[in-house]
């Protein structure tokens, strides 16, 4: 069958729809093509294998979430007790939560590939392109970076801006600017703002019940902290993920998982993860400096998030989620390893002083993400500079000592 | 057309199509993100700009042999501010809240990149029929421009269009609310304004390939 279907394929390559079944063929098999002359890099990774790994190392954060989404609501219902003897506690992964989580969760991810892929497939289709597996990691990424109650149609429409305005119009997988999955996001905070924060949205049945006897609230840990109020959920809640937020967010454990399992494949940058968690950390000390120091008086608005202690911010909300798989996206973030370092390290800085500086945006990451996505090209041109100047620079002060008297010559028009 | 010949008409056809003041020269931005949130204003906007630019070119155009040409600039700031002026005041006059609502962006009409660069590049070395005609059909490139944003951007973020609910209403759930749909936020911002006029750009490229610049 595998000979019949490559048989197919090069019979039909000049047919309308070629890219879209040659996006599946090469989905499922490997090519037979081969490069005939010349020297190449063999790798044993592809663009598909690359997005899959990525794939792979979210799949856990979404299985958490589908159990999170279920537990936060029965917990709100005061169904179920709050789970307290460890990650394994029996009371989180039961199958009504996974099923409740499953009904939710399922349909965004449909909705967000389906709609996704769809576009991606007719931009391949109009401009005569191979497909592209950009796609195949933002359809992942987007459900888990929304609240669960969102109504699929402004997903479908966030989804169909984003992978067109912040995709094709620049030529597609790998000529982006931003981020597709925080354009989406981005959209959507700013187009249905009351669908992307608050108190009603974190909690599967809150928006359904607002008003009514049976209300439930769940307020993030950055939302209440915001309000000044405090909250009740303890570090290990928030390590493990026990606490509401968006479906994929919540669970610091398996992002951190999910990072390592990326940094032993050499997928994304262990750089910018580090200098993101030092960026964060900076920022965080430098706000409990001022609390501590006295600066500011309790009755200021941001006394509450800027006491919230440094290291914490990388529990809560999306910051360790945005970190390991967003900011380390090869296409949208800095190529050069120094530059890496800038540019990780003000996502950290600024998603923290985000959060505390403006309540209105209690989750500064993705914002700090795409404001570093646009000034990444410019830190590393600047990279590149500075490197071409130290590079001049020991050139002057190098002797060089020719072999034979006649390549002297060649060598100072090279120099000059 | 026999009223005009071709070549007349071409001064007002070309700025409606393919020589667009917004969309292919890129000029007059500031005003097209300001103020088209709202269809309304953008139509009072498009109107004044029509009148600065019609009356003004022909000014210019009369005026030019006599204009010295190193002070021609303030020449032409004088005139339009005066016509700015003549619009910011009747407009305070019987339109009082749209007045306020275009605020600081009718006396910004003086600094609109369009009129100084149809005064320069056209008025200046053409007859008053000629710059008449040149000023009017680049601000109707211009106000076409304006009034799809704000339809668009009215029609999407507030659901209205001239301030009439034609998608229902949104407290009431009438008409499309009722099976969930919601105003789209993002439409009301200024940024919203840009990518409205970068689709029409697209659109507008894709359909006229020649349109588009060696890269």
């Amino acid at each position: 069958m595998k000979e019949k279907l490559h048989a197919f394929r090069v019979k039909n390559q000049d047919k309308k729809w070629f890219p879209v079944f040659s996006g599946f063929h090469t989905f499922l098999f490997t090519p037979k093509e081969t490069t005939h002359n010349g020297t190449h890099i063999k790798g044993a990774d592809d663009l598909k294998r690359t997005m899959n790994t990525v794939v792979m190392s979210l799949v856990p954060c979404l299985i958490f979430g589908m159990f999170n989404t279920g537990y936060q609501h029965y917990l709100a219902l005061g169904e179920i007790e709050a789970v307290s003897n460890g990650f394994f506690s029996a009371g989180f992964w039961t199958m009504d939560n996974f099923l409740l989580g499953l009904w939710k969760v399922l349909p965004l991810v449909i909705v967000s590939y389906g709609v996704g892929l769809a576009i991606e497939f007719l931009f391949c289709v109009i401009k005569k392109h191979e497909i592209e597996e950009g796609y195949l990691v933002t359809g992942m990424l987007v459900p888990l970076i929304v609240p669960v109650d969102l109504p699929l149609w402004m997903l479908a429409v966030a989804v169909a801006f984003g992978v067109v305005i912040g995709k094709e119009v620049f030529g597609g997988t790998g000529m982006n600017i931003l981020n597709p999955a925080l354009t989406i996001r981005a959209f959507l905070f700013f187009a249905y703002p009351t669908w992307m924060s608050g108190d009603k949205v974190w909690v599967h049945g809150a928006v359904d019940t607002a008003g009514t006897a049976d209300a439930i609230s769940g307020e993030t840990v950055l939302g209440s902290l915001a309000q000044g109020a405090e909250h009740s959920y303890s570090l290990l809640d928030m390590f493990y993920g026990f606490i509401p937020g968006s479906v994929g967010e919540t669970s610091a454990l398996l992002i951190l998982l999910g990072g390592l399992f990326l940094v032993f494949t050499k997928i994304a940058s262990w750089r910018i993860m580090v200098s993101a968690v030092l960026g964060s950390l900076a920022m965080g000390l430098i706000f409990n400096g001022i609390v501590s120091a006295g600066w500011l008086p309790e009755y200021s608005k941001f006394y509450t998030l800027m006491s919230f202690p440094y290291w914490q911010h990388l529990l809560v909300g999306g910051l360790a989620f945005g970190i390991v798989f967003m900011a380390t996206d090869p296409v949208t973030g800095s190529q050069t390893n120094k530059g890496k370092w800038y540019y990780g390290f003000f996502i950290g800085f600024l998603s923290v002083m985000i959060r505390v500086f403006n309540p209105g945006y209690p989750e500064g990451v993705f914002l700090a993400i795409l404001l570093m996505n646009v000034f990444a090209p410019t830190i590393d041109h600047y990279v590149v500079r500075g490197n071409i100047k130290k590079r001049l620079k020991r050139l002057k002060t190098a002797t060089i000592y020719p072999r034979t008297s006649d390549e002297v010559d060649s060598l100072k028009t090279e120099t000059a | 057309m026999a009223l005009l010949s071709k070549k007349d008409a071409n001064l007002i056809k070309d700025p409606l199509t393919d020589n667009n003041p917004i969309t292919i020269q890129v000029l007059g931005i500031c005003s097209a993100l300001a103020i088209t949130a709202e269809l309304k204003a953008s139509v009072v906007m498009a109107i004044s700009v029509l009148f600065v630019m019609g009356v003004g070119n022909v000014v210019i155009s009369l005026i030019r042999n006599i204009i010295p040409s190193k002070i021609r600039i303030i020449v032409q700031l004088v005139v339009v501010a005066t016509l700015v002026i003549v619009v910011d005041q009747v407009l305070k006059a019987f339109a009082y809240d749209l007045s306020k609502t275009l605020s600081v962006f009718i006396g910004l009409i003086i600094t609109n990149c369009i009129i100084m660069g149809r005064f320069e590049a056209f008025a200046l070395g053409n007859g008053p029929r000629r710059a008449f005609l040149d000023g009017i059909g680049n601000a109707l490139g211009y106000g076409v421009i304006l009034v799809i944003v704000g339809f668009f951007r009215e029609l999407l973020g507030s659901g209205t269009l001239f301030g009439i609910k034609v998608l229902g209403d949104p407290i009431a759930k009438t008409g499309l609310y009722s099976i969930g749909y919601e105003n789209n936020g993002f439409m009301i911002i200024p940024p919203a304004a840009l990518i409205v006029v970068g689709i029409i750009i697209w659109v507008q490229r894709s359909r006229n390939r020649a349109l588009i610049e060696e890269a």
